[in-house]
């Protein structure tokens, strides 16, 4: 029995090394589109002043906070990664 | 006292004119018609000369020459071979085997008488 | 004592701290003691020469004259980083495993080890660099400036600016000369640079924090504040410019990529590929660190210094103003560091790239004698990175004085990062696409090149230089689509995205149109696969052949490049691994492929190659030859595959003839025993009648025997009569040229009518089923007649029992009969079964049957004419013979006989 549950322990875990390799390669994607996002939001330059303008101070804690939560992923991720190259060196 | 001929050939109607021809001129004739049995047949009778066909049933006369030539007692007795089939390479194969002469059928009957005479004289 | 001595003294002290530490750290590296210099905080620290002094500097500048936008320089490298796995991953494991000295040789390696695109590369690193320099100096020099105008009345001029970027240029020349060609290392790592580049990382992050702070928390009035300064301030509108925004992004992250100098720390420097996965987030939080406190400098400058002043200098004006002269200086040594850091690395890539792509290959062609010259390779390889090195600093400091230092630091910054952004397509196309070519490479670059030349660099001087104001106006030659900045009627594009757009558009669709039009040399696709696929397995590209290359001389070349004791050490190593410890170890191709690696680490692949290739010469092959040889040898075996076939062809053919051939000399003995049988057959009657007609003409007989052997005549001229009608009928059967009279019959009929002519007059017993025998067939009833009456003569001639039996058996089997003649006689041996139907096929003493034995072989075509068969059975008490025929020979007639 014994024999039999390590394989499937294994499965297991490179199944999630898989995701995390995929996550890692998703990881920049979702960072240009949520740095560039900032472009679709409300124009000042047409009605200056308004509400819905974009103020420099708004895209300073938008743009870091993104920033921050993408280094954090990046941490996360790389912890999992390393592991993965030192273990098989080639998961793809 | 007439010379003894022993005359080898299974076609009945040949056996009857040779026989009547060399009998004609006083020789004693002997026949058999068989190849295997054709030595014991040479040894029985002894003959001054023989008369060999080629085809005979049973074994060919060309064995029954070999056979004749490879004893001492036959290796110089006179032998006529007689063939139907007159090809060329009938005629080699019955010097080589030591035939003393090769005639093709149908023959001359006088050349046949000769041919036995001169075997005999010689 | 004046700040401005002050800063004098501080700054030689703090160069002097720099050379200390890469003096101490290059020792222990060579004593072996790596430690805490191979750790991924060093190497994330090493990566921090992204962020120059146009960084340090320009992006307060920038952030106060366009806002926001300034980040998009640090997100591009923040999202490279965070995707390693896509990119920085396989570029780290190809350029550890290639032995890649810089991008011009990855790329020239990676094209089939070229040297002109090493060469292309290299020319376009060093132009696009150039500028990046100069703005290094400025940088500093204008620092300078700034103390210097503070502090003291006598006041600067220009020419005190150019003697102080002079100065900076000597240093740093002596600095890169002293620790980047300290030696010839094959791994082309610096640790002394790098400890010191990761010094001054650290330095220039808390300067730029501290100034950060101080304007946080020490002018403002903290974070909220700060965010109310920023909607007070004139740039608090973000006047976001998508195309912009998106451009920059994409720009700083390709040029992340593709900067000479950060492919060396990145790449050529790493030591171990695990630190990208630290490198991976720290990078990214290094570049937030120094993004972070930016705007509110900006702001704060903006509100603080009184309009017109330079926001390029707010890190250092802000603090002066405030009279904070320590923190200025601070500050000042972090720009000094930015500036520093990055001259020093851009000089090493560069001077690798200058020497093993320019310099190398032309005095390896010059010099008559080659690689096996006695001389020191190495010095002259270290000579020609010295060399290299000043003469990129004498470039920059040119292009400083040329370009009077006017221009806005961070216009220059982007410049440069377009014109190596070019390299793209070559970089990724050549690890990620097997179908990219030399040709494409080229093509690819070289259209990038000259069109962001035309499109962004020259028009950087300004009209008038280089490029006349009516080419900008109006378009080269006038025609209106060839304007530099409004290209094929492109137009209202801001000129940096235009020409971003259309240098890397361009360079993409010549680098592909250019793969797929041409065809790879074998060396290509060799590298191209290694490169592409470096993670399915070991590189091992087969480099050479064993042969008479002598160890010695290899030895002899390899001392000269690599140093006397690496050399020796890397021989001696070898021969341990062959088991010949002690010796010169044998050159096999193992061996020369990793030896060209090692020369690959100092010189460059391009270089190594040839130098190996000189020594090895004739003995050798490279890779070419060595496809080549492949290439004819797979000619050959196709050759030879076809000279198979053929053979297999003519083997066919020849057993074709020579069945042919044994059938013919089979028809021919057949024949020939046919006419020896025919001529004996027809002899034998003649003989009688010769014989007997002879004896007759002689007369003198009894009547008696006259009648006789007249008897005897005639007998004998009928036999041969039915022996000629036999031979006819056989003739005309055999050609199935016989009329068959095909008529319903009775089969009792038939038997009867032949058992009446066969003539058993004497005894033959045949016994019959009557019943049975009442079978109508369609057949030819004279034809079959003749069958049954050959096999019921046969039987009485031949069946010896004393009281001959025949028994005759009719069967109806299908669609045909079988009619069975069994005597109780002794049978036919086995071993005549086979032949009793062929001619002339006579068994025993048939004299007395009168026949010529050609019975059977009549019988056996008759029954073939009629659709049906005549077989011996074996096994029966007597002989047997069955007949078999089709109950309606119509069909079967009509078939046979069309």
């Amino acid at each position: 029995m014994n024999e039999r549950r390590a394989p499937l322990f294994l499965e297991r875990e490179s199944y999630r090394q898989r995701r995390a390799i995929d996550a890692a390669r998703l990881l920049p994607l979702v960072g240009f589109v949520a740095l560039c996002l900032p472009i679709l939001w409300g124009n000042g330059e047409t009605d200056a002043g308004a509400d819905g303008a974009r103020m420099t101070s708004v895209g300073v804690i938008y743009l870091f906070g993104v920033w921050i939560v993408l280094i954090g992923a990046a941490l996360v991720l790389s912890r999992r990664l390393r592991r993965i190259d030192a273990e098989q060196g080639t998961p793809d | 006292m007439g010379k003894k001929v022993l005359l080898i050939e299974d076609e009945p109607n040949i056996i009857e004119a040779i026989s009547f021809i060399l009998k004609r001129d006083g020789w004693i004739v002997a026949t058999h018609a068989d190849g295997t049995t054709a030595i014991a047949a040479v040894e029985r009778h002894a003959p001054n000369v023989v008369v060999l066909d080629v085809m005979l049933p049973g074994r060919s006369g060309y064995d029954v020459l070999q056979d004749l030539r490879s004893v001492d007692a036959t290796r110089s007795l006179p032998v006529l071979m007689l063939t139907a089939r007159g090809q060329t390479k009938d005629r080699e194969m019955a010097e080589r085997l030591g035939a003393s002469r090769f005639m093709t059928k149908p023959f001359s009957n006088k050349e046949v008488l000769a041919c036995i005479q001169e075997l005999v004289q010689a | 004592m004046q700040p401005f001595n002050i800063l004098i003294a501080v700054c030689l002290a703090y160069v002097m701290a720099l050379f200390l530490i890469a003096f101490v750290a290059d020792r222990q590296a060579k004593r072996g003691q790596l430690g805490w210099l191979r750790s991924p905080l060093v190497y994330t620290l090493s990566l921090s020469i992204y962020c120059t002094a146009w960084t340090f500097y320009g992006a307060v500048g920038y952030a106060a004259r366009s806002g926001l936008e300034f980040v998009t320089i640090y997100l591009g490298p923040t999202l490279v980083m965070v995707g390693w796995w896509w990119i920085l991953r396989k570029l780290v494991r190809i350029g550890r495993s290639q032995r890649i000295t810089s991008i011009a040789d990855l790329i020239s390696s990676r094209y089939g080890k070229s040297n002109l695109l090493g060469v292309i590369v290299t020319l376009m690193a060093v132009i696009g660099t150039t500028p990046y320099i100069a703005l290094q100096l400025q940088s500093v020099t204008l620092s300078f400036a700034v103390f210097a105008q503070e502090t003291s009345s006598s006041g600067w001029g220009a020419s005190d600016l150019n003697a102080t970027a002079l100065w900076v240029a000597a240093g740093l020349a002596l600095f890169t000369v002293l620790f980047g060609t300290r030696n010839l290392d094959s791994n082309e790592r610096h640790y002394g640079v790098v400890t010191a580049i990761a010094a001054e990382a650290v330095m220039k992050l808390f300067a730029l924090i501290a100034v950060g702070v101080f304007v946080v928390w020490g002018v403002a009035g903290g974070a909220g504040d700060i965010l109310t300064r920023i909607d007070a301030s004139p740039i608090a509108g973000w006047d976001i410019k998508p195309g912009r925004w998106v451009s920059l992004t994409l720009l700083s992250a390709v040029a992340f990529l593709t900067l000479p100098r950060m492919f060396q720390v990145m790449v050529v420097e790493n030591v171990d590929e695990r630190h990208l996965a630290t490198a991976s987030w720290a990078f990214p939080l290094y570049l937030f660190l120094m993004s972070l406190f930016v705007v509110p400098i900006a702001v704060v400058g903006l509100d603080l210094l009184p309009a017109g002043s330079n926001p390029d200098l707010f890190v250092l004006t802000v603090p002066l103003s405030q009279g904070r002269d320590g923190l200025a200086i601070f500050s000042f040594l972090g720009g000094f560091s930015s500036a520093t850091s990055m001259v020093i690395i851009a000089a090493i890539a560069l001077s690798t790239m200058v020497s093993n792509h320019i310099v190398m290959p032309i005095w390896l062609s010059v010099s008559q004698q080659g690689a096996t010259v006695s001389g020191d390779v190495r010095q002259v390889v270290l000579m020609a990175r010295r060399i290299s090195i000043a003469l990129v600093l004498a470039l920059g400091y040119a292009y400083f004085r040329l370009s009077g230092g006017g221009t806005a630091l961070a216009a220059i910054g982007l410049i440069s990062f377009v014109g190596v952004a070019q390299f793209l397509p070559a970089l990724l196309g050549g690890i990620f696409w097997r179908g990219a070519t030399k040709v494409g490479a080229a093509a690819g670059l070289l259209t990038g090149f000259v069109l962001w030349a035309f499109t962004l660099f020259l028009p950087s001087f300004g009209s008038s230089f280089i490029l006349p104001a009516s080419v900008l106006a109006d378009g080269l030659f006038g025609i209106n689509w060839l304007r530099p900045q409004g290209l094929f009627g492109v137009s209202g594009m801001d000129p940096l995205v235009h020409a971003i757009f259309w240098s890397l558009a361009l360079n993409t669709i010549a680098f592909c149109v250019g793969s797929l039009a041409s065809f790879p040399k074998p060396q290509e696709r060799l590298q191209g696969a290694q490169f592409v696929n470096v993670f399915d397995h070991n590189p091992n590209s087969q480099g050479w052949f064993s042969g008479a290359a002598e160890a010695e001389d290899l030895l002899v070349m390899a001392q000269r490049i690599l140093g006397p004791k690496q050399a020796q050490d890397l021989f001696a190593q070898a021969a341990e691994r062959q088991g010949k410890a002690g010796f010169l170890p044998d050159t096999s191709p193992e061996f020369l492929q990793q030896l060209e690696r090692e020369l690959a680490g100092s010189v460059g692949a391009a270089t190594g190659h040839a130098m190996i290739g000189q020594i090895v010469g004739g003995a050798s092959v490279s890779v070419d030859d060595l496809m080549a040889v492949a290439d004819e040898t797979a000619q050959m075996m196709e050759y030879s595959s076809q000279l198979e076939e053929k053979s297999a062809e003519l083997g066919r053919t020849a057993r074709q003839l020579r069945e042919v051939n044994e059938q013919l000399t089979d028809l021919s003995v057949q024949k020939d025993a046919f006419l020896s049988q025919i001529s004996h057959e027809l002899r034998t009657p003649m003989t009688s009648i010769r014989a007997f007609s002879e004896i007759l003409r002689d007369g003198g007989m009894s009547g008696d025997e006259r009648e006789k052997y007249a008897t005897i005549i005639h007998d004998e001229t009928l036999r041969l009569t039915r022996l000629l009608d036999n031979l006819l009928d056989l003739s005309v059967l055999e050609n199935g040229q016989v009329e068959l009279d095909l008529q319903p019959v009775e089969l009792a009929d038939v038997i009867e009518r032949s058992v009446m002519r066969a003539g058993i007059e004497d005894g033959l017993n045949i016994q019959r089923d009557l019943l049975r025998e009442k079978v109508t067939v369609f057949t030819d009833p004279d034809r079959l007649s003749q069958v049954f009456i050959n096999l019921i003569a046969n039987a009485r001639k031949y069946c010896a029992a004393q009281a001959p039996e025949l028994r005759i058996e009719v069967r109806v089997q299908g669609g045909s009969v079988e009619v069975d003649f069994k005597d109780n006689g002794a049978g036919i041996p086995i071993k005549s079964q086979a032949v009793i139907f062929e001619k002339f096929s006579r068994l025993g003493d048939h004299r007395a049957a009168g026949g010529a034995g050609l019975g059977l072989a009549i019988s056996r075509e008759i029954m073939n004419n009629l659709g049906g068969s005549i077989t011996y059975l074996p096994g029966q008490s007597g002989a047997a013979f069955r007949v078999s025929l089709p109950i309606d020979a119509t069909e079967v007639v009509r078939v046979n006989q069309s």
